[in-house]
């Protein structure tokens, strides 16, 4: 960590998006995580593809939970909407945020303590409800704030800093979230923000409930030889099933691939996912086929990352519960109350 | 692109721009550290080793090293004004808020019996004698005036440049056991060469100013004069009037001067009349602004034709309406644009359109060549001359520059002296002294400031007008107070404290290149050095700044840094894991005259335990 403010001179040739801010102005405070932390990357990550889409920062609410990952939101968007609820309860909060005021972006981000241990029946519930979110888990594998305890998340058989074999069973994220009915769910790591960004960018622009889980070592308490949370680890085992162009509706397309190579997907908001396949045969909108493949490859020590699913025609809670298209805080005296004539409507229906 | 060898010394110099730029290559942010820290005296011998005249040049100089200042560059779409470091007022602060420095002069040598004639007292001439007298040579210096200082003391108007500082700067050398022989202008090279001297440093300055003969110029030559000759009479007192209406003929720095003399000596209507662009002048941008903050306008494009009178008095000037043309090859003439000529009306003119070398007292038959711009034949890098013991520094070497182009002139003149009367090869230069060093002290903690200004540049305060044009003598400038010498400091960006990368350190967890305010960290594939600048994360497009490659890492990639606006705020050290990324203090300083300029003795009891 620094104790220096980021000075805030920044390259002369630095560019202003659409709405007319700089990369730099989706910063937030200096980090406190440990130099070289993983989480300070996928804050990076966040900051890039927010530039990129052109995200008012006003227009994001960011929620987290407790834990080394969940002081994260401190560290980017400092413009944005904050929430750092208790441990584990930031899908609740969310939902309800979400259910009060439908048009803000909204961004959980969490661990894999508060998401796997203490919050994992929030997680559970967030996702077959289908809120519309980017669910952030950065994944480390371990409890780095109470000095390197195996998380809910370390793989049976890694060993700890200190020389200790895990004997647990790991909960599985991708696996749930893929049962529960995530309608984006993908995986990626901290130390690769080529493909990071444009998933980021891919959840964003999803619309339904989207999960990705970033693997991100911790380089205090699970960066050594036998972690399988580790740079190394990741980079040796790392298999990539597809990677994500991005398509705006009126960029053109510059790439020619052979067919079968690519499979297009139209997001809600009217922006192609271009998906170039990097295994044969995996197709990203079979859920079953890839809970198979996730299972098979993780089977096999592999770590399997890129977009492993995605509905093109993803449905939210707002759909399900057929709620007013308007944000509570916008609705006028007219149509909180509507009057007598239509309360005794209403009175007669219920006859 | 192949790994960047930090082991060349080059490399890092070349980092710390202003440092690279100054021809004496002054440790430019080592001494501003110091004035930050109050350590003024300190902050004056950093420079004093290095380019002899802190005080003089504090005030004159024509600082290379502020346009290419990093600040500059860094505050480029950050701030309204990019502004590089008040690095040569700065080095003002250190002179004029310094203790007694007399004891921290160089502790003489005995004499080793060999005597050097120095011809002028300027700086070339009396660099020469610091840094030979110490050694033990016997250093005469000839000047024809009463008081050393060459031009310092006959070119610089007092307004700019007070003659206690010069009396002062010259005073610490001749008080190393230099004979000073005022008023005693050489007349023969011969006859001072047959004086037995060992070796004979040439450091006279360019002392002809350049003559306009136009029609007219006879017939009024009382009411028009050679700008350096009219300074060098001001200064001497000779001079304490001129007419009201002034025409300033030339765009250097001289004209500068001349014009602002005037305004001080009664001219009311001054003005400055050049051939060319304004933009094209050779003076200073800083010197045409004061000239103009004095009211004083600048007439471009005028190219003077004649000289105007009635009665043998001088009534004005006619000037031809000139336009600037560019060939294919960029070469520019200027060309008539077909207006009828402009008379502008005036009582006197000062003529300061250059100067040109003159060396009548060199004997032909002296072995000393010239070449056909009357210029001496000269070695580049040992200026030693046609004749071995005879050397060449300042403008008479090679044409008018400036001090602090003398001052270098004049160290490397005394390595080849040292080397030659020690009979070694004067063309073996020796290397620099370099050191590199880490700044760590801390988890989070440097030797140096590393929390980035975000001051604009200060400016100098001023005498008030009135006083300032009044009297000749007031200085113009007053220099930085304490508090402001701090803050100004502070802006400097530290660049010769580097980073360092230690590539197999590295786990390639981009911490670094998240942190770097300025993007100049990226981890890529390598490529040939064009390819590279366009795929970095901002762009390098400065194509004077290297940039900074490491050895493949385990992922195959390579990690590049963009020198260019990098501010040495150690972040990237800060929040390096692994210590890959250290912050490293480097200093140079380029070796002078004395033992470590001369081949290593073989040591003779070495040898013989060798046997």
């Amino acid at each position: 960590m620094t104790y220096l403010a980021k000075p805030r001179l920044h390259h002369p040739s630095l560019t202003t998006n659409k709405v007319g801010y700089t990369r730099r102005d989706y910063e937030g405070k200096i980090s406190t995580l440990c130099a070289g932390c993983g989480h300070d990357s996928i804050s990076a990550a966040i900051i890039q593809a927010c530039w990129e889409l052109d995200i008012e920062p006003h227009r994001v609410a960011k929620l987290s939970g407790i834990g080394c990952s969940s002081k994260t939101p401190d560290y980017f968007l400092g413009a944005s909407h904050g929430f750092n609820t208790v441990h584990g309860r930031m899908p609740s909060v969310l939902t309800g945020a979400n259910l009060a005021n439908r048009d803000l972006l909204y961004l959980g981000v969490s661990g894999d303590g508060d998401s796997a241990s203490i919050g994992l029946g929030q997680f559970a519930h967030v996702m077959r409800r289908g809120v519309c979110m980017v669910y952030i888990v950065e994944n480390n594998g371990v409890y780095g704030l109470t000095k390197g305890q195996f998380s809910a998340t370390a793989d049976r058989g890694s060993k700890s800093k200190k020389g200790v074999i895990n004997s647990d069973s790991p909960v599985d994220l991708i696996g749930m979230a893929l049962q529960l009915g995530a309608t984006y769910v993908a995986r990626s790591f901290s130390g690769d923000k080529a493909q990071l960004v444009p998933l980021i960018k891919g959840a964003i622009s999803h619309g339904g409930a989207a999960f990705i889980d970033v693997i991100s070592p911790c380089v205090a308490f699970n960066n050594h030889a036998g972690s399988t949370k580790s740079y190394d680890y990741v980079r040796e085992h790392n298999e990539a099933v597809n990677r994500i162009d991005f398509i705006t509706p009126r960029s053109e397309i510059t790439t020619d691939y052979a067919p079968g190579e690519v499979v297009e997907v139209l997001q809600h908001d009217g922006l192609t996912l271009r998906l170039r396949k990097l295994h044969d045969g995996y197709d990203p909108t079979d859920r079953l086929a890839a809970m198979n493949h996730v299972q098979t490859h993780q089977a096999r020590g592999e770590v399997v990352t890129g977009l492993l699913y995605v509905d093109p025609d993803a449905s939210d809670l707002h759909e399900a519960l057929n709620t007013s298209a308007t944000p509570l805080n916008a609705l006028g005296r007219q149509e909180l109350c509507p009057g007598a004539q239509a309360l005794a409507k209403l009175n007669a229906a219920l006859r | 692109m192949q790994p960047t060898n930090i082991a060349n010394p080059s490399y890092f110099h070349k980092v710390v721009d202003c440092q690279w730029a100054c021809p004496a290559h002054t440790p430019v942010p080592e001494y501003i550290r110091l004035i930050g820290q109050g350590r003024y005296s300190d902050a004056y011998m950093v420079n004093w080793v290095s380019n002899v005249f802190p005080g003089i040049l504090g005030r004159t100089c024509d600082r290379p090293c502020e346009p290419a200042c990093r600040r500059a560059r860094v505050e480029q779409s950050n701030g309204e004004h990019p502004e590089p470091v008040a690095i040569c007022r700065l080095k003002r602060v250190a002179a004029d808020m310094k203790g007694d420095v007399s004891k921290r002069m160089p502790k003489l040598a005995p004499r080793n019996g060999k005597r050097i004639a120095c011809i002028g007292a300027g700086p070339a001439s009396l660099t020469v004698a610091r840094d030979l007298a110490p050694l033990g040579y016997e250093v005469t210096v000839f000047d024809g005036e009463a008081k050393a200082g060459g031009f310092i003391r006959t070119q610089i108007p007092r307004f700019r440049l007070p003659e206690s500082v010069i009396d002062e700067e010259t005073g610490y050398i001749l008080d190393l056991g230099v004979a000073f022989k005022s008023g005693q202008r050489i007349e023969s090279m011969k006859a001072l060469m047959a004086q037995g001297f060992a070796a004979v440093f040439v450091g006279c300055g360019a002392p002809r100013g350049r003559d306009l003969d136009l029609p007219g110029r006879k017939d009024v030559a009382q009411n028009v004069h050679i700008g350096i000759d009219w300074l060098a009479s001001v200064s001497f007192g000779h001079i304490t009037r001129i007419g009201k209406r002034v025409i300033v003929l030339g765009g250097g720095n001289t004209a500068m001067d001349c014009c602002r003399s005037s305004r001080r000596l009664g001219g009311t209507d001054v003005k400055v009349i050049v051939r060319s662009g304004f933009d094209e002048m050779k003076a200073s941008p800083w010197e045409k602004e004061d000239a103009q903050r004095e009211g004083i306008p600048i007439i471009n494009f005028h190219a003077p034709k004649s000289f105007e009178h009635s009665n043998g008095q001088l009534t004005g000037m006619k000037f031809e309406v000139v336009k600037a043309v560019y060939d294919e090859q960029g070469q520019r003439s200027l060309v008539p644009i077909g207006e009828p000529e402009v008379l502008v009306k005036c009582d006197a003119v000062l003529i300061a359109v250059g100067q040109e070398n003159a060396f009548p007292w060199i004997e032909r038959e002296s072995g000393i060549e010239f070449d056909k711009w009357g210029l001496p034949r000269l070695d580049k890098g040992t200026f030693q001359s046609t004749v071995p013991n005879v050397f060449f520094g300042g403008d008479s070497a090679f044409g008018p520059k400036n001090i602090i182009t003398a001052v270098a002139h004049g160290h490397e003149a005394a390595v080849s002296i040292d080397r030659f009367l020690n009979g070694e090869d004067i063309h073996q230069r020796p290397d620099p002294m370099t050191n590199l060093m880490s700044a760590k002290m801390g988890i989070h903690e440097w030797s140096y400031d590393n929390d980035t200004s975000n001051d604009a540049r200060f400016k100098v305060p001023w005498a008030k007008a009135e006083m300032a044009l009044a009297n000749i003598r007031v200085e113009v400038e007053l220099g930085f107070d304490a508090a402001t010498a701090f803050k100004e400091a502070g802006r400097c960006l530290n660049c010769d404290v580097q980073t360092v990368f230690t590539a197999p350190a590295c786990i390639e967890c981009d911490a670094c290149v998240d942190i770097c305010p300025m993007d100049c960290i990226t981890f890529t594939a390598n490529g040939d050095e064009p390819d590279l600048r366009t795929r970095l994360q901002a762009p390098a497009l400065n194509l004077a700044q290297d940039l900074y490659v490491s050895g493949a890492l385990k992922t195959g990639r390579v990690m590049v840094k963009d020198e260019d606006v990098c501010l040495h705020c150690g972040l990237c050290a800060e929040r390096c894991p692994t210590g890959a990324w250290d912050m490293q203090k480097f200093l140079l300083e380029p070796t002078q005259a004395g033992s470590a300029c001369r081949d290593p003795k073989k040591d003779s009891h070495a040898l013989e335990v060798a046997a």
